[in-house]
């Protein structure tokens, strides 16, 4: 599987649109079309911003971000060593409550996994390892 | 992102272009804040030229339309479309706020 980037960077929210544009640009190499980028760039920052809100709650840490892609499909790892957190167990938000009742958390990593084909998670090293996976269309 | 503003009637219409995400969303909060504080209370969004949205401009919508709703206001849709209209559905957004067809369709339910 060949590596199309890797760029590591403060998890600061600051950080956030050049993390983007480098993946938006890696995703428009693989020739995905407009929707699919955009579906790519939400699962990104869900899972991003996500980090940055909660990964490193004592001390600054870092986030990395890589691409890969085979025949089949277009990787998108994203590593952090922040406190253990696997997207893939949490349950679906609420969806029958109403304004009062609504609430807003779990939504961004129900709509990762909405748009995204697969979503892996793993903890290794001490750090979380989270792969959202595009299918290429054939 | 490029957030215009202008009163029709007793609503205030705003349009919202380019991309409300982590960065931008805050911002958009704060200028309806600001219109709320000022005694406005009927709002009609309009998405037409919004190209994202993430769950951090949901957050922003929804966080508005409670403060909204404690002083009896509102806060209509209009505009949504591709992949805006997308994360919107799969939110279930739209059970919770009306959505119009138009702006002029939305001001006649202010």
């Amino acid at each position: 599987m060949q590596i199309l980037f890797n760029l590591k960077l403060p998890a600061r929210l600051e950080n956030l649109q050049r993390l983007m544009e480098s993946v938006s640009n890696c995703a428009r190499a693989q020739d995905f079309d407009q929707k699919k980028i955009q579906e790519i760039e939400l699962a990104v920052e869900e899972a991003l911003v996500n980090i940055f809100n909660y990964a490193y709650p004592d001390a600054p840490g870092e986030v990395e971000v890589n691409c890969r892609a085979d025949h089949d499909h277009f990787t998108i790892e994203i590593i952090d060593s922040g406190i253990p957190f696997d997207i893939t167990s949490l349950p679906n938000p609420d969806f029958t409550a109403d304004v009062d009742d609504r609430k807003i958390g779990g939504l961004g990593i129900f709509l990762i996994k909405r748009v995204m084909d697969e979503v892996r998670y793993r903890r290794e090293n001490d750090r979380n390892i989270l792969n959202l996976i595009i299918k290429k269309d054939k | 992102m490029e957030i215009q503003t202008r009163k029709e009637k007793n609503a205030v219409i705003v349009s919202v272009k380019g991309r409300m995400d982590a960065v931008t969303a805050p911002e958009f909060e704060k200028n309806l804040s600001d219109l709320i504080a000022k005694g406005e209370n009927n709002f009609l969004l309009n998405f037409d030229g919004l190209e994202y949205i993430s769950s951090a401009g949901l957050r922003a919508i929804l966080a508005t339309a409670k403060r909204l709703k404690e002083k009896g206001g509102k806060i209509l849709l209009t505009g949504l479309k591709g992949s805006v209209d997308e994360v919107f559905k799969i939110a279930g957004f739209h059970s919770i706020f009306k959505v119009f067809e138009s702006e002029e369709a939305g001001l006649k339910e202010i």
